[in-house]
């Protein structure tokens, strides 16, 4: 375990470097000028210049990613146009509304597909099996930025249960945090089934019940814990699509969160701040997918043994 | 009996034929087009004369949905076939070239996946300004690292059987290696892959004209008229439910084709992810 924890801890610092990079070479290589787009066609060539010199886009390539690499180790991600203030200190301020959505959306998952994955596995070709599976496949083909307003449309505006949109206490988060859940929750439900089958079919399993060991305590404690591994290692990643997937949740319930203010810096052609928000977007889903990879080593120690 | 997977399969393909149809009878079913204003009938209920009712600017429903599915699945088969194309190439030189162009290759592909799909594919739009060869764009920038594992993967398993070293001491060239004799053995595989990578593709192209970086107005795209119906939610539901519900429909056609096709392919689960571009 600790080998798979030192091996992943060694990776993130090439990943990272990698992710900076890569938005680099995505906002500054394509087609595509972010100070036209800011300033829009008709700009007078002078502000142009001006702009182009302040974001530092006047100066070579090479150096240009060397200024970026050395401002973001330093946690410097420039000036929001829009805001007025640095990009960080902007960034700082909605990163803990997204953290509240993203969590209370996992744990809201966590808590609903696992259960229902396991009792599908062990009740296979049974009503509540084929109700599990259909869920889940509804879960995974609805659409955030559709549901969220027909949620918000049937439990705030008709019923008048929860509040519209905004942040606040438990009340707010529920809407947005089913809205985000969802998804996550049908992919979640499927694995954990066909993982848990999977483990129910092994000799282990076979053994324990043979020893005696009631059907309970071979499921939950024996076959579980293998079922597991591929679920946390999905949920990885699944909860780093949760930070990307709040840009649509937290635009549909205005939550005031990271990923409305990306919306909102592109609608602002606040072209620093879009790059930081991405930036900071990015270095979440790695620091949690590193995360999820140690994790499933605590789970099944044989991930750290043979470098898989 | 029937094969496993065989009656998904079926269900998903006749839902997608019947999706493409009704893009494809558009004029025909709705002669007056999807752009036809009637102001004095603005958010108009659904009636005899507008079945899914009409919008802001009076333009009937029926008519956008029909047309969005040119724009949804437009897009769909577009970004599949562009990262279909890109990664399986890119998959196939890497797994059967090996050495440093695969080491680099695999680690190019390390960092796109460290990476949220749709979230750069916004950036990307937004930088590059709404359109929709943009969102294609934007959509397989990510979307071939998929099809280039599983190509990679595939080429670096077939590569050093008897067949294809028969071949190599036949003097064949190495793309017709490839394409003859490996790129047939991987191809159940990238289907798969290519029906999910359609389905995360119409969702995200949804998303991004959700959020006002994808299909630019007028365009009947499902997202963007979700988007435009949400302020009037509580008076025209109609203008937010009849586009959802034949988004919904396209992607649960394509992933019951997804999986049904995994079942009668014999892929496995450890083959094609589920969908490339992440919710």
């Amino acid at each position: 375990m600790r080998a798979l924890a030192i091996r992943r801890l060694t990776l993130l610092l090439p990943t990272v470097i990698g992710v900076v990079t890569l938005v680099f070479a995505f906002l500054h290589l394509l087609p595509g000028d972010p100070v036209e787009i800011m300033l829009g066609e008709w700009a007078a060539p002078a502000d142009v210049a001006g702009l182009r010199r302040e974001l530092g886009l006047d100066r070579p390539l090479a150096a240009q990613y060397v200024r970026f690499l050395a401002h973001a180790a330093r946690g410097d991600l420039g000036h929001s146009i829009a805001f007025r203030a640095p990009v960080g200190r902007v960034i700082a301020a909605r990163y803990p509304a997204t953290l509240e959505l993203a969590a209370a959306a996992l744990v809201l998952a966590l808590a609903f597909a696992v259960p229902l994955g396991v009792l599908a596995a062990v009740r296979r070709g049974s009503a509540l099996d084929r109700s599990a599976r259909l869920a889940s496949l509804v879960g995974v083909c609805l659409p955030s930025f559709w549901l969220g307003p027909l949620l918000m449309l049937w439990f705030s505006i008709r019923l008048g249960w929860l509040p519209v949109s905004g942040r606040g206490g438990l009340a707010h988060l529920a809407l947005p945090a089913v809205t985000l859940a969802l998804g996550m929750a049908g992919i979640l439900v499927r694995l954990t089934r066909a993982s848990l089958l999977a483990a129910l079919g092994e000799d282990y399993v076979r053994t324990a019940r043979a020893k005696g060991a009631p059907r309970w305590r071979a499921v939950g404690v024996h076959a579980l814990r293998n079922a597991l591994v591929p679920v946390v290692t999905v949920l990885g990643l699944q909860a780093g699509a949760l930070l990307a997937g709040a840009v649509i949740t937290e635009t549909v319930f205005s939550w005031p969160g990271i990923g409305r203010l990306l919306v909102q810096a592109i609608q602002a052609r606040d072209y620093p701040l879009v790059q930081g928000c991405v930036l900071a977007i990015g270095l979440s889903y790695v620091a949690v997918n590193t995360v999820a990879d140690v994790l499933a080593g605590v789970i099944d120690p044989r991930l750290g043994e043979d470098g898989r | 009996m029937t094969r496993p997977g065989a009656r998904a399969a079926l269900a998903g393909a006749s839902g997608l034929a019947l999706l493409a149809l009704a893009g494809a009878v558009a004029p025909v079913l709705a002669p007056a087009g999807p752009y036809a204003a009637d102001l004095a009938a603005r958010l108009g209920a659904p009636s005899d004369a507008h079945l899914f009712g009409q919008d802001t600017l009076g333009r009937d429903v029926l008519a956008r949905v029909l047309y969005g599915a040119r724009i949804s699945l437009g897009v769909g088969v577009a970004t599949v076939a562009l990262s279909l194309t890109t990664g399986t190439l890119l998959g196939c030189v890497a797994g059967y070239a090996g050495g440093w162009v695969d080491e680099a290759l695999a680690r190019v592909i390390d960092v796109l996946l460290a990476f949220p799909g749709l979230l750069l594919a916004i950036a990307l739009a937004a930088i590059r300004g709404p359109s929709l060869p943009n969102v294609v764009l934007a959509l397989s920038v990510l979307g071939w690292t998929g099809y280039a594992r599983l190509a990679r993967a595939a080429t670096l398993s077939f590569r050093r059987r008897e067949f294809v070293e028969a071949t190599v001491a036949l003097g064949a060239h190495p793309a017709r290696i490839v394409l003859r004799h490996l790129l047939p053995l991987a191809a159940p595989m990238l289907l798969v892959q290519a029906t999910f990578g359609m389905a995360g593709a119409i969702v995200a192209e949804g998303s991004l004209s959700f959020l006002g970086v994808g299909a630019p107005p007028p365009l009947p795209s499902w997202g963007g008229m979700i988007d435009e119906g949400r302020p009037f939610l509580l008076v025209a539901p109609h203008l937010v439910l009849f586009p959802g519900v034949a988004l919904a429909l396209a992607v649960l056609a394509l992933q019951l084709l997804g999986d049904g096709l995994r079942d009668l392919l014999d892929v496995g689960a450890e083959g094609p992810a589920r969908s490339v571009i992440p919710p």
